[in-house]
């Protein structure tokens, strides 16, 4: 049996490890298995390791053949490593990651910490959006007057 | 400060002062943060690297928390140099095979060390000593404020931090506690524990050899999902935990003490014959007679004054802190007879355990100059 890391020496490691009920196997040469940390019991590579391959695998089955368009990485690199090329790789491949996200993570949706600058960003863009939404109520109300007012507030945060 | 600032003084974490520290060594929280703008060290271009290392390391050498900090090119540190950090946990040993691209920022009292070109552009940990997770986590998520003000992080609104390998992807926070459960292990109850926390989603890893045993007794719980759950949440859960496994130690440590008081004497006094006599020992084993000696101490066999050199022996007789002391690399046999020497100095004061009214008292040596009875 071949090491499931690098894939050219005899596998002479196997790990086994039960997360949430599901069972993950994992087969290294002994090259690997050092330089993945799995002698270490205390440290993080081996978790982020068994979980990285097991991830790339249930994406394969997505299928998609797809490059992302910033970083030039593919479906079969991530098979490889178990690691995304760049930020835009969670776009590129939203498709196939969003069931496999589901799998791995409590939830969907991040509900943790933001950046400050990012919180605000978001903020704006909610207060335009509804915004926008009044405008067109008044204007199909031909309020006018409503409208002019609310075209303003939407030019000042255009230019904050 | 110079390397050998860090490497001939332990961390705070390592003289071990800390709520619950006889059975809690240590907690850790790591975040996982990336550049807006380029792609992760794993993919990215060696320029692209070292670009992202010159935007990330001065600002980290800027954090008031930074002030008198020890930060170095990976290329700069030798394969030793980096084993001994990686052995105290302020480097990964994925950090340890990098060489120019990344470095690595961490305080004087190596409580806060933050990885650059890691598997993310950054990767920043808190460590303290016992159990203290909520302290932790304030240390490092003050310090990724202050990195989030001066850098761009790649975010995404629904899928929060983004990270290079997706089991990271949300909060980017690994949160864990470093747990000595010999009377667990002795016990056989460590199984149960170990899928009652999984069961919850939370890891427990040890080094599983023989059977479930685990090495030096010492296990790792942390959380295992990072997106779907808030910091604090994921903070308070886990200490909910821990003090639940605290609780069912100390259980197994008095049903040991009242119904198999002999089972334990047993593995104490071997552990401390063993590591008083040696001349030779591999780390697994001096980890795993330490932990019986920890637990001698913690049950009061041994008086309270043990405890520091003990602790402290954990991590001097890993392979790297034995050799950095050695001018040159040592084989696998200089090694386990250079362990063994420096537990019999260590141990050379240290009394026989005292095993008080659980047990009768030893005969006393037969004295060389009265005649034996029989």
């Amino acid at each position: 049996m071949n090491c499931d890391v690098c894939k050219t020496n005899q596998a002479t490691v196997f790990l086994t490890q039960i997360v949430d009920g599901k069972m993950q196997k994992v087969n290294l040469c002994e090259g690997c298995s050092k330089e993945k940390g799995v002698t270490d019991p205390t440290g993080f590579a081996l978790a982020d390791l068994l979980l990285g391959l097991g991830a790339a695998h249930e994406m394969e089955r997505g299928g998609g053949v797809q490059k992302c368009p910033t970083c030039g990485f593919s479906q079969a690199d991530f098979k490889k490593t178990g690691r995304l090329g760049c930020a835009t790789c969670y776009t590129t491949f939203a498709d196939g990651l969003a069931s496999l996200l589901k799998g791995m993570h409590k939830g969907t949706e991040h509900v943790g910490k933001v950046p400050a600058r990012q919180a605000r960003s978001l903020e704006r863009e909610s207060q335009l959006k509804n915004l926008q939404r009044d405008l067109r109520k008044a204007v199909s109300e031909e309020d006018y007057e409503s409208a002019a007012t609310i075209r303003d507030r939407i030019r000042h945060l255009d230019t904050e | 400060m110079a390397i050998h600032n860090i490497l001939n003084t332990s961390g705070e974490w390592l003289r071990g002062e800390g709520p619950h520290n006889q059975i809690v060594v240590s907690s850790r929280v790591r975040l996982a943060r990336n550049l807006k703008n380029f792609a992760f060290p794993g993919w990215a271009k060696k320029h692209d690297r070292l670009q992202i290392l010159e935007a990330i390391k001065p600002q980290v050498e800027a954090l008031p928390e930074m002030s008198d900090a020890f930060s170095v090119y990976s290329q700069d540190l030798s394969a030793l140099e980096k084993q001994v950090l990686v052995e105290r946990h302020l480097i990964s040993r994925e950090h340890a095979a990098k060489g120019v691209g990344s470095a690595v920022v961490m305080n004087r009292k190596q409580t806060l060390s933050i990885m650059i070109n890691e598997e993310d552009h950054l990767r920043m940990q808190a460590i303290r000593a016992g159990l203290q997770l909520k302290n932790v986590f304030k240390m490092i998520d003050k310090a990724d404020s202050a990195l989030e003000d001066k850098l761009d992080f790649a975010f995404h609104p629904q899928l929060g931090y983004l990270t290079a390998c997706p089991t990271n992807v949300g909060t980017g926070m690994r949160a864990s506690a470093m747990v000595h459960l010999p009377a667990l292990v002795l016990s056989e109850q460590i199984n149960q524990v170990i899928q009652a926390v999984n069961k919850i989603g939370l890891a427990v890893r040890g080094l599983y050899g023989e059977g479930t045993e685990a090495l030096g007794n010492l296990f790792q719980v942390s959380n295992q999902t990072t997106l779907g759950e808030k910091e604090d949440d994921i903070i308070a859960r886990l200490h909910k935990v821990i003090e639940q496994i605290i609780e069912h130690e100390q259980n197994a440590r008095q049903m040991l003490l009242q119904k198999k008081p002999k089972t334990l004497l047993d593995h104490i006094g071997r552990g401390y014959g063993i590591l008083r006599h040696a001349y030779s020992m591999n780390s697994k084993e001096a980890l795993n007679l330490l932990s019986f000696m920890k637990l001698g101490i913690d049950l009061s066999f041994f008086p309270e004054e043990c405890r520091q050199p003990v602790d402290e022996l954990f991590m001097e007789t890993q392979p790297a802190h034995l050799q950095k002391g050695t001018q040159q690399k040592l084989a696998a046999d200089e090694r386990d007879s250079l362990r063994a020497e420096i537990i019999r100095a260590k141990l050379a004061g240290f009394p026989r355990p005292d095993v008080g009214a659980s047990e009768p008292p030893p005969p006393p040596p037969s004295n060389g100059g009265t005649s034996s009875q029989n």
